[in-house]
């Protein structure tokens, strides 16, 4: 057993201060066991969000020491404990209450994005793909929607103007996840440009850095999500060819959201 | 009796005024970055510029090839563009590898971190006040990565021309080997790494797709990408500093400051 200094973030609403703790730590514990020491000796209105203690549910994102991470999956013995440890709430979010962020800027992205779309006269049970068909996707799927991604993107983190014109890599993700699916018909590549904001990105991939499921969101998704939008919009040769040949509708984005 | 409504509290983010809290060394790897690519764009341009020494037979300095004006020196490459003695031969070809590096996607992250610094590192904030990234000009010409990989391939078989034709001795006889001849050698398969591990290359090879199981070949031709492209930002540092000390070995042999090693 040793003790820590903590500096966690106190406020509502965006008003508030870092309050510095000193609590007891014991070995194996991670962050979020303090925080909830703290909730039970100290502070028992330290608002903290959480659910699974398994970095499975993506509830307890919060960032440690400035840098987004799962408090359930940040193990004390990883952090310098001479020094005080910053635990803050995610930066990009509004905040409702000491550690516990407003992310419905999140859901509002999500529900903008046309979902999976078959081809209507391919009737159920009907369609045959193989496993490398969907691999691809299959990465993407393992995402826990903690919005870390999200969270530390420097396009809406520091700029807050830009949440309007910009998804966020969790949702530009899920377009690629779409794109890459093999009984989706949609074309959502126009919409990813022109509605999610892909060209804000500038791929210096931080989404990637913090994704607590290591997935490979700029390599796998993003960039990926690039080339196919550079043959939708701004390939010459491809452009000639659409001229000449006919070429699917592009799917617009999901109105009234 | 008139009520009220009641208005939901208006949300804010969290009052920190600190850029970042942050307690790791974060300015670290984007200041080697930064360095390492200054260091290279002033070598590369001091050796485009000089205009001597890039060619001594049987090897020439990738900066210099393919080169292709009158006025290269005796005996380098294919010359038939009018040209004036006073500008370097290089301008006119520089341009494609300069530009399929700078619409590199992993370039483009090292130098939007290290010389715009946006942003510097994850979660420290920009020092930009507006921030637009690759949507309106200039930076929506990234987009023509893809024709600088096709043209940047075509330079690759030249290079990799100028490497074979280094086993020639001076005066043309095949049979010959030195240290320049290895050095031409690694760096044509450098380069040749570098192309194919670039992700225009993974999306036109076979990315592109939805159904991989309907084209194997291409399926196949895209998992070997993708194993090279997981690579890439490793192999896009060693290949621009082979291709700055390709340069300077050739350099320095064709000043007479050092003699080439020969093998046989
Ligand atoms: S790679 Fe793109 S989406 Fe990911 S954090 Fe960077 S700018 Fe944002
Ligand atoms: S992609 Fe990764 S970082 Fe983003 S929400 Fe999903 S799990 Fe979290
Ligand atoms: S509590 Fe579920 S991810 Fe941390
Ligand atoms: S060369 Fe780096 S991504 Fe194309």
């Amino acid at each position: 057993m040793s003790k820590a200094k903590f500096r966690v973030w106190r406020g509502d609403a965006g008003e508030g201060e870092l309050v510095d703790y000193t609590v007891e730590v014991n070995e194996g514990e991670v962050v979020l066991d303090v925080l909830h020491r703290l909730q039970a000796t100290q502070t028992p209105d330290l608002a903290v969000r959480w659910n699974c203690k398994a970095g499975k549910c993506g509830s307890c994102s919060m960032e440690i020491n400035g840098r987004p991470r799962l408090a359930c999956m940040t193990r004390m013995s990883t952090l310098d404990q001479s020094e005080p440890i910053a635990v803050t709430p995610l930066r990009t979010f509004p905040v409702i209450r000491d550690l516990v962020c407003d992310v419905s800027y999140n859901y509002v992205k999500a529900r903008q994005i046309p979902s999976f779309t078959p081809d209507p006269s391919v009737k159920p049970g009907e369609f045959r793909m193989q496993q490398e068909d969907v691999q691809r996707s299959q990465e993407f799927r393992r995402c826990i929607e903690c919005y870390l991604c999200q969270n530390v993107c420097h396009v809406i983190r520091d700029h807050e103007e830009n949440k309007e014109a910009f998804s966020g890599p969790r949702f530009l993700m899920r377009v690629a996840e779409l794109e890459m699916h093999p009984a989706d018909t949609a074309d959502r590549r126009l919409a990813a440009q022109e509605d999610y904001g892909l060209g804000y990105c500038n791929i210096t991939k931080c989404c990637t850095e913090v994704c607590p499921e290591h997935i490979k969101i700029t390599d796998n998704a993003l960039i990926p999500m690039k080339e196919r939008v550079a043959t939708r919009k701004y390939d010459p040769l491809v452009w000639l060819g659409s001229k000449i040949g006919r070429r699917p509708a592009d799917t617009p984005k999901v109105p009234n959201t | 009796m008139t009520q009220t409504p009641l208005e939901p509290p208006r949300l804010e983010r969290a009052e920190i005024g600190a850029r970042t809290l942050r307690t790791d060394n974060w300015r670290r790897q984007p200041m080697i970055n930064g360095a390492i690519l200054l260091v290279f764009v002033v070598y590369a341009t001091w050796a485009i510029l000089v205009n001597e020494n890039y060619f001594v037979e049987p090897y020439i300095s990738p900066f210099y090839s393919p080169c292709l004006v009158t006025t290269c020196a005796e005996g380098a490459g294919w010359q038939f563009v009018p040209w004036v003695a006073w500008l370097t031969p290089s301008i006119l070809i520089i341009g494609v590898p300069m530009g399929f590096r700078m619409t590199c996607y992993y370039y483009r992250k090292a130098y939007y971190r290290s010389i715009w610094q946006s942003p510097t590192a994850c979660g420290v904030k920009e020092p930009h006040k507006k921030y637009t990234g690759e949507t309106r000009f200039p930076l929506i010409i990234q987009n023509v990565h893809r024709y600088f990989f096709w043209v940047a391939t075509l330079f690759n078989i030249i290079l990799t021309w100028d490497a074979i034709i280094a086993f020639r001795d001076h005066e043309g006889n095949w049979g010959h080997m030195g240290l320049g001849t290895l050095v031409l050698l690694i760096n044509a398969v450098l380069l040749w790494a570098y192309s194919l591990s670039c992700h225009a290359c993974r999306h036109t090879f076979g990315g592109r797709l939805k159904h991989f199981s309907k084209a194997p070949v291409r399926y196949w031709m895209w998992t070997q990408i993708t194993r090279l492209n997981a690579k890439h930002m490793e192999i896009a540092w060693v290949s621009l500093v082979w291709v700055g000390l390709t340069d300077l070995y050739i350099r320095l042999v064709a000043s007479g400051t050092i003699t080439d090693i020969r093998f046989f």
